[in-house]
Formats: C-alpha cells, sequence, structure tokens
C-alpha cells in the first residue's frame, strides 16, 4: 500500500488550491467530488506525463536529471530511433496499424451482420447460437493461443501476417455489442417496409439496417481496433520474424535486449511515447461526435 | 442478393443462417478446433524409443491423466497459481472499488471538470499492456524514478519496488492503472441509466449524497458491479502481459511467475506441448469455476435479498 499512499497524498497538495475558487463557489461546486476525480486524472496521466518528458531526455539525461525535468535530446532519440535497424519502429508501428485496422474492419463486418440477424430475425437455434458465441469471451487466450499456433504451423500458417489477423476476427464481445445496438437502432416496422418494396434480406441489410447501425459499429470497431492494437500474447507466440512484428511485440523485443545495453533505454522510451500518441490522438478526436459510454452498450445517452 | 419477389419466402427462412455463417465458421475454425485439439493433445504424450534417434524412434502415444497429474503436482505451477491469487485479491477489489468510486462521483451534482476527468481517468484503456508496465517499469527503477527522488529527499526508506512484497503491489497497480477506466465506464453508464424519479424522494426525505449513493445508488447498479467482478476474476488470473515486460528489468520476476507464463515455457521453451495443453486446460477450467461461482454466489445473494 505506500506506493499508493504516495501517489495520492503527493499530487493533492498541488491541485486543491486550483479547484478551491474561494468561498462563493463552495456552495455550487461539489469539491470533494471534484477531487477525487482530479486526483484519479492525476494518477492516469503520471505514467504519460513521464514519458512525454523522459523522450525529450538523452542518455546520460536519463539517469542523471529530475524525472520530471525536461531533457534536450528529442531530435536526437528521434534519429536514433529511425537509425535503428533501419527504421524498424516504423514498421512495427505499420504493421499494428495493419492487425489492428485492417482486423478491426473485418470484425465489426462479421459482427455487424452476425448482430443483425441475432436482433431482428426469429429463428430456430437464435439463442443457442448466441450463447455459444459469446461464451468465446469466457476463453482464456491462451487455451486458444498455443492450439492455434500449432494448427497454423500445420497449415503452413504460422510466422505469417494471417496467423495473428485472422484469430482475431471473430469477437464475441463485438457480436454481443452489435445485437445490442442492432435491436435498439432497427425497428422491425422499418426491415418489414424494406421486405414489402421488394428489396432482397442482404439489400436491406446493406442499404436500410447498416446506415441506422452504424454509431454502434463505430463502437465496436474502436474496442477491436484497440484491443488488436494492444494485443501482445497472440503475436508473441504466432511471430518469430520480427520484421512482421506489432509495436508491442518490437517494443518488448527492445526492452529485453536493454537490460544488457542501457543505450537502448532511450530507444525503448521514445518508441513507447509514439505508441502511444496515435490512439490517443484517436480517442481526443473521437470523442467529439461519439459517446464512450457506448462502449459498456448504452444505446441511448 | 437478389431484389426479385420470388426469392422471398427462401431468403427470410435462410437469410440469419446466412449472416451467420461467417461468425460460425470463424467459431469453429478459431475455437473449437484449438480448443478440442488443447484438450486431445493434454492426454498425449511422446514416447522415445532407443536413444530418440532416426524415424519412428519418437511416436506420439495416449498418456491419459499422466500430464494433469504431473501438472498439479509440479511446484512451479502450483507456485505461480497462488502469486496470481494473491495478486488478484489486491487487484480485483482496489480496481472496482476506484471504478465504482470514480462512477459515483462522475455521477454526484455540481461535480466540476467531469468530461476532463472522465477521458483521463479512461485513458489507459488505450494504452497497450505492454507500454503501461514499461512506463511503470521505468517509474520503478530507482535512477529514474520521481518516487525515489522523493522518498530520498524527506531521508525515508526506499523498498525496492520490484522484489518481494512490494512486487506484488507493483504489479497490481499496473493492472488497476489499465483497468480502472473501462470498469468506471461500464458503472457509469448503469448509474445513468437509472431513472432521476428515484432520487427525489429519497431528496425530499433529506437523504445525503452519500446516503443516496450506498442505499439507492450502488444497490441499484449491483449487476454491472457483478459483471465487471465477472471479467475482472478472468482477465486477472490470465496475467502475462505485465510480468512478462517487468522481467527484462528484474531478476525476481521469473519466466514462470504466472500459470500462463509457465505454460509458454513449457509449450516454446522446453517444446513440451503435451504438459503445456494440459496445465493450459487446467487453468481454463479453474478460472471457469472461480468466475462461475463467484456468479451464483452474487445470485444466490441477490435472490435472498429479492426475497427479503
Amino acid at each position: 500500500m505506500s506506493s499508493l499512499a504516495v501517489r495520492k497524498t503527493a499530487p493533492a497538495a498541488g491541485t486543491t488550491p486550483g479547484t478551491a475558487q474561494g468561498p462563493p463557489l463552495r456552495r455550487r461546486v461539489a469539491l470533494l467530488p471534484t477531487i477525487t476525480l482530479l486526483l484519479g486524472a492525476v494518477y492516469t496521466l503520471l505514467p504519460v506525463a513521464w514519458v512525454v518528458i523522459a523522450s525529450t531526455k538523452s542518455g546520460s539525461e536519463l539517469f542523471s536529471t529530475f524525472t520530471f525535468l525536461p531533457g534536450t535530446g528529442f531530435a536526437g532519440n528521434l534519429k536514433d530511433l529511425n537509425a535503428y535497424r533501419d527504421g524498424i519502429y516504423w514498421r512495427w508501428m505499420g504493421n499494428s496499424a495493419l492487425y489492428a485496422g485492417l482486423g478491426a474492419l473485418l470484425s465489426t463486418g462479421v459482427s455487424a451482420v452476425s448482430g443483425y440477424a441475432l436482433a431482428t430475425y426469429r429463428f430456430k437455434g437464435r439463442e443457442p447460437i448466441f450463447n455459444v458465441l459469446l461464451a468465446g469471451v469466457l476463453m482464456p487466450p491462451i487455451i486458444l493461443a498455443v492450439p492455434q499456433y500449432l494448427l497454423l504451423a500445420k497449415a503452413g500458417l504460422a510466422d505469417s501476417y494471417l496467423s495473428v489477423l485472422l484469430p482475431q476476427v471473430l469477437s464475441p464481445y463485438g457480436v454481443y455489442l452489435s445485437r445490442v445496438y442492432a435491436t435498439a437502432a432497427v425497428p422491425s416496422d422499418v426491415v418489414e417496409a424494406g421486405r414489402m418494396d421488394g428489396a432482397g434480406e442482404w439489400r436491406i441489410f446493406t442499404r436500410i439496417a447498416m446506415p441506422m447501425m452504424i454509431p454502434g459499429m463505430v463502437t465496436v470497431f474502436l474496442f477491436q481496433f484497440v484491443a488488436v492494437w494492444n494485443n501482445f500474447l497472440l503475436p508473441y507466440i504466432m511471430l518469430s520474424d520480427d520484421e512482421k512484428f506489432p509495436l508491442t511485440l518490437g517494443l518488448y523485443t527492445l526492452l529485453a535486449q536493454g537490460s544488457n545495453q542501457p543505450a537502448l533505454y532511450t530507444l525503448v522510451i521514445t518508441g513507447a511515447f509514439l505508441a502511444v500518441l496515435p490512439l490517443i490522438a484517436l480517442f481526443l478526436v473521437i470523442q467529439r461526435f461519439w459517446s464512450l459510454d457506448l462502449l459498456s452498450g448504452a444505446v441511448k445517452s | 442478393m437478389t431484389s426479385s419477389r420470388s426469392r422471398k419466402p427462401y431468403g427470410v427462412k435462410g437469410a440469419p443462417y446466412g449472416f451467420l455463417l461467417p461468425a460460425t465458421l470463424l467459431f469453429a475454425l478459431f475455437f473449437v478446433l484449438p480448443i478440442g485439439y488443447a484438450v486431445w493433445l493434454s492426454f498425449r504424450k511422446v514416447h522415445v524409443s532407443g536413444l530418440g534417434l532416426g524415424a519412428g524412434a519418437r511416436r506420439e502415444v495416449w498418456a491419459g491423466l499422466e500430464n494433469y497429474t504431473q501438472a498439479l503436482g509440479d511446484n512451479e505451477f502450483y507456485d505461480g497459481a497462488l502469486r496470481v491469487l494473491g495478486y488478484g485479491c489486491i487487484v480485483v477489489p482496489v480496481m472496482l472499488g476506484l471504478a465504482l468510486l470514480f462512477a459515483l462521483m462522475l455521477d454526484s451534482e455540481r461535480v466540476r471538470l467531469a468530461p476532463f476527468t472522465r477521458l483521463a481517468i479512461f485513458l489507459p484503456y488505450a494504452i497497450p499492456g505492454v507500454v503501461a508496465a514499461l512506463l511503470w517499469g521505468f517509474l520503478y527503477l530507482p535512477d529514474v524514478s520521481p518516487f525515489y527522488f522523493v522518498l530520498d529527499r524527506l531521508g525515508l526508506p526506499q523498498p525496492d519496488l520490484l522484489d518481494g512484497g512490494p512486487l506484488y503491489l507493483a504489479l497490481s497497480n499496473i493492472a488497476v492503472w489499465g483497468g480502472t477506466g473501462f470498469n468506471m465506464i461500464v458503472i457509469y453508464t448503469s448509474l445513468r441509466s437509472i431513472p432521476a424519479e428515484v432520487y427525489e424522494a429519497a431528496k425530499l426525505d433529506g437523504a445525503t449524497p452519500l446516503q443516496v449513493a450506498l442505499r439507492i445508488k450502488i444497490p441499484m447498479v449491483a449487476p454491472s458491479l457483478v459483471l465487471t467482478f465477472f471479467f475482472s476474476i478472468i482477465a486477472t488470473l490470465q496475467v502475462f502481459n505485465e510480468p512478462t515486460t517487468l522481467k527484462p528489468l528484474t531478476n525476481s520476476v521469473s519466466t514462470t511467475w504466472s500459470p500462463l507464463m509457465k505454460v509458454y515455457v513449457d509449450a516454446f521453451g522446453k517444446g513440451d506441448i503435451y504438459s503445456a495443453a494440459a496445465e493450459a486446460t487446467l487453468i481454463a477450467v479453474a478460472t471457469l469455476v472461480l468466475s462461475f461461482g463467484f456468479l451464483r454466489a452474487a445470485n444466490r445473494r441477490s435472490k435472498q435479498e429479492a426475497a427479503q
């Protein structure tokens, strides 16, 4: 508990003066909740602030200057990172974007079509199929990943892009969310009206239902994008060729080498900083027209 | 696919099955088949005849429960399981406690800066576990850490955060940091779905915000608390990324720190996929027993409360 205590008391001194804005406001602003939330934000932002600052430090500054004092080496660090193994870092970043972007796109498609079917049709086996698909959430990734590797190796697909991409296309949680959104967003009389107009089932889905489901599908895409981008275990098991590594695995191998050559630490830190940027940017941009609550299956906001 | 009226009756009946085909196919290939294969492997072993040289000297044979008895008697595996249980006993209550606290604070009246703090607390969700472990790992290193700097200035003793008991706290902190935000959103979403009228009566009776939170809000979001608890147990027992990432920074994290890491070492380090399969199956069974056991206990309690 000692580390928790340090973290919680230290920032408090800095944040209280900013929030207590004189007696008249005290009545209107709920101080306790505001301060609690600010402390939470300080806790979560602390490591992020650290990596931003640490990435500006040169190798010697990293171990010699105070942690939260900016350094002068950001350009140098960036140059070193670019030079490391002919810029393999950017290849990792590209791989991550490919795995997460394509994987999430395919996953969203499969989730949308499955969720729509489960929400709009009444058919034999609907609930059993749904429950079985959902049970996939409960399966520990390790019991899947090791035999997946062995089976893909037999199919000659081990250590390939497909070996990381394919196992992540089906997302049980994505199917679940899609069903919830389709139930809420696609009224059955709209589907019925489509049929009256003579549209086929596939056409009704792509032309009528899909546009109505867009906000939900953005959520499924984001959820799966983050899940694939953050995945470590699967590529760790599947891949041995570092040209195919995603960022997580690449950074891990850099860190593992760094224990022998601390000069690599500045590369790891700069790499971690750049790895955090795209997803933070994604969430900040998307926040403007999309609500976080959708992630937990909320259909009205 | 077609918009002709004549195909309509068939289309409506067959459509859902067609729509579910991709998901079913993927489920069979990437969930059912691997699980079946793992269970099958867990009952097999390699029989080596002679020196194990030449074709046919190594044969796969039936092993019965041998791999399972071996795994259950394996101290390394057993110790890993205990470590993860201890780790889980810290992570799950602290993470969900904080998530509930923040959700309640977000939901309280006249709170300032709620959108900013909500996004900030949620932010770690977007950061890969490996990167999170890496950032905290550096913050735990005495040479770089601001905590050590502060402790040093204050003249306080500086514990080694990457060894012994503090290592559990160090690892737990990474999981708590990464998981609180998402759980907060889940709980907050269900708090917001409570209709305002529910509070009105309590407010007229002069209930304080704390009483409203304890007597009304928390019981009403109990289902989402149960759900987050359920998924947190599953995720915690699968811990792999964080200890694996911290390993290069300290000697106290062994290659078999968590049961999942042991599975990895057995499968790919030692090449013993049979033992690894048995261990993976055991972990899966233990996870399901613990998480469903919790779900049953929670259901029973809520039924009892409903009966009262």
